[in-house]
């Protein structure tokens, strides 16, 4: 790591964020709604990269922390009446309270255990959505359409249906993950984090409690999930069971592992490539799946460093 | 208490023989993940979809036979972990080997495997849960209800099955080397173990007692592709619970969740007790992060 490399860092992120911002006024209504998904997914999967590639844990239970925080924005909105911001408030304080609960009991296991008990957490998580129906609505759940109020800044409301609003908003989120990892990564913690990442025993012996690290990690990326998930209630209009579900928790691992884990930049690549993948090919066979399976074991054999990782490699070691 | 169960002795009575029904099943299944975990240090995602193929494959034989649900069971019996077996053992050589079994990247991998098992079962099978006719029909009537009596078979064959691959670990040649390679692989090799054909033959065998369970369940509940998860997630806990790579843990966790599953779907709720049995391994984590029988893992 040489010097310059968080200026350098700056500037590549600054450049990544003014690209995406610019975008939405060039881009087709169709794409420009595709983006705006994208941003919110890609936050998803940044948040699950801080613990996978940065601190060297892998999850396989994350849709819980993102159907935490769809689910109890989408509750307050839908039962409680509230309006965007205050729900997306409360989402995020329980998020953070259920990241850290989860964390505190999941993380006394490592390695293989670690992954089945996340996995069985946010298995959990999906029968608890599907036997609290009375306010879940089950499996299929609810719209927000009519319940939520447009958001008011000062003098002028904005609608959460308005594509505009959408793109921008989603934009702010994904801005805010992507500083937030960048800052993390560049952060002392972060240094301890890609330690315990590289060999906890040694990280151990220099002195750190790498448990309370993890822990941090952990609620982090927990949190940032959960906050992609309010958001994607919000801007969405929808909350149901099927963003609780497991392949919910793969996604944001294959969208990683092909964007590259470890980088900052993976998930956006990695979410972006996906859903265009899965866009494109839905036009001659509805077996996605299979395209999705085959990615996972291509990637694992062939290419487990991800796009950005080859990138890395090859010509700018200094990407974080 | 003792009030209790007189005046509710039918329900309990129900809940233990179907908890203990799950139980020998589910033992069957965890066997196999905890077997290949033991030896080959792998968490199989995918080994939920080996029993669900196992299923699927006794619907075929069902069918196959055209209408003799006795022949197409024996025939399942044979053809469903043949079949399964060989897919294991050439998932193995052909994606687990060349990952040189990294933790991570098997679990990737194997991930890989389910969604592609799944998509082609889903597109020559079907979306729809397609019924099996159990092979023998009879019940067996007890004072307070009659009970199928097809479910005290499969839980009968299902020991045999568990009592077959304990003889197989303990007194065949393949059972030394399997127990030789999980203790210590390096060493094993040097002693003239074929440990590459060791593992892909443990992962067979996995599959295999998967795929069995599978034939063995399919009259009980109808196949389909979706399945492998309930099970898979069944088999976690148990693993967890009894500690990963002990295969003593592995049963004993087997009938503890098996029959607390039984107790729970019978007086409340089956979807309860799923979230339970979660609750349950959490607590046995706070207290002992290895589970029962678990030695400490790198």
């Amino acid at each position: 790591m040489n010097r310059r490399a968080p200026r350098k860092t700056a500037m590549l992120m600054a450049g990544v964020l003014v690209f995406l911002f610019l975008l939405q006024f060039i881009l087709p209504a169709y794409h420009h709604s595709t983006f705006s998904k994208i941003m919110v997914l890609a936050s998803y999967a940044v948040g699950f990269n801080i613990l996978l590639g940065y601190t060297g844990l892998m999850s396989l239970g994350h849709a819980m922390f993102f159907s935490t925080g769809m689910y109890v924005t989408g509750i307050c909105v839908y039962h409680f009446g509230l309006t965007g911001i205050p729900a997306l408030g409360i989402g995020l304080i329980i998020t953070v309270f259920v990241s850290m609960l989860i964390g505190a009991v999941a993380l006394r296991t490592s390695g293989v255990s670690f992954l089945i008990v996340t996995l069985m957490f946010g298995q959990t998580a999906f029968l608890s959505v599907l036997y609290f129906d009375q306010f879940t609505l089950g499996q299929d759940g609810f719209t927000l359409t009519k319940e939520l109020q447009p958001l008011v800044l000062g003098s002028t409301s904005f609608s959460y249906t308005d594509p505009n609003f959408k793109y921008n908003a989603a934009w702010l989120l994904f801005a805010v993950c992507l500083i937030l990892s960048n800052l993390l990564i560049l952060s002392p913690i972060g240094r301890v984090l890609i330690a315990i990442r590289e060999n906890e025993e040694r990280t151990q012996m220099l002195g750190y409690n790498t448990y309370l690290y993890k822990l941090f990690a952990l609620t982090l990326s927990g949190t940032l999930s959960g906050l992609a998930g309010s958001v994607h209630a919000l801007l969405f209009s929808y909350v149901g069971a099927t963003f609780a579900e497991i392949h919910h928790s793969i996604a944001p691992l294959l969208w990683t592992l092909l964007g590259g884990v470890g980088t900052t930049l993976g998930p956006l690549v990695g979410t972006g490539i996906m859903h265009y993948l899965i866009d494109f090919t839905s036009g001659w066979t509805s077996a996605y799946l299979l395209i999705v399976g085959a990615i996972l074991v291509l990637l694992v054999i062939g290419a487990p460093q991800g796009l950005m990782g080859m990138i890395r490699q090859k010509w700018m070691q200094w990407l974080p | 208490m003792s009030a209790w169960i007189d005046n509710n002795f039918p329900l309990v009575f129900l809940a233990l023989l179907d908890g203990s029904v799950t139980a020998f099943v589910l033992a069957l299944i965890a066997l196999g993940l905890s077997l290949v975990f033991g030896v080959m240090r792998v968490v199989n995602v995918a080994h939920g979809e080996f029993f669900m193929l196992g299923a699927v494959l006794a619907w075929a034989c069902f069918h196959f036979t055209g209408n003799m649900p006795l022949l197409g069971f024996l025939l399942a019996l044979i053809v469903a972990p043949v079949f399964v077996g060989g897919l294991a053992m050439l998932s193995d050589r052909l994606i687990l080997h060349r990952i040189q079994y990294n933790p991570e990247s098997t679990i990737v991998a194997t991930i890989g495997l389910l969604y592609i098992i799944q998509q082609l079962v889903l597109t020559f099978f079907g979306p729809e849960a397609r019924p099996v006719e159990a092979p023998i029909y009879f019940r067996v009537q007890f004072p307070w209800f009659g009970y199928s009596g097809y479910k005290l078979i499969v839980a009968g064959l299902s020991g045999v099955l568990l009592l077959g691959t304990w003889f197989l670990m303990v007194r065949s040649k393949l059972g030394l080397y399997m127990r030789a390679t999980q203790q210590d692989a390096e060493t094993a090799r040097t002693f003239g173990v074929p440990t590459k054909s060791v593992y892909s033959k443990v992962f067979a065998i996995g599959a295999g007692l998967a795929a069995l369970a599978g034939v063995l369940v399919v009259p009980i509940r109808q196949a389909d592709y979706l399945m492998g998860l309930e099970p898979l997630l069944l088999s976690f806990i148990v693993v967890i619970i009894g500690g990963l790579g002990s295969l003593r843990g592995t049963l004993v966790a087997a009938f503890i969740v098996g029959i607390s599953d039984g107790f729970i779907s019978v007086f409340y709720e089956p979807t309860l007790a799923k979230m339970l049995a979660t609750v349950l391994v959490a607590a046995v984590l706070v207290l002992k992060p290895t589970g029962l029988f678990g030695e400490e893992i790198r």
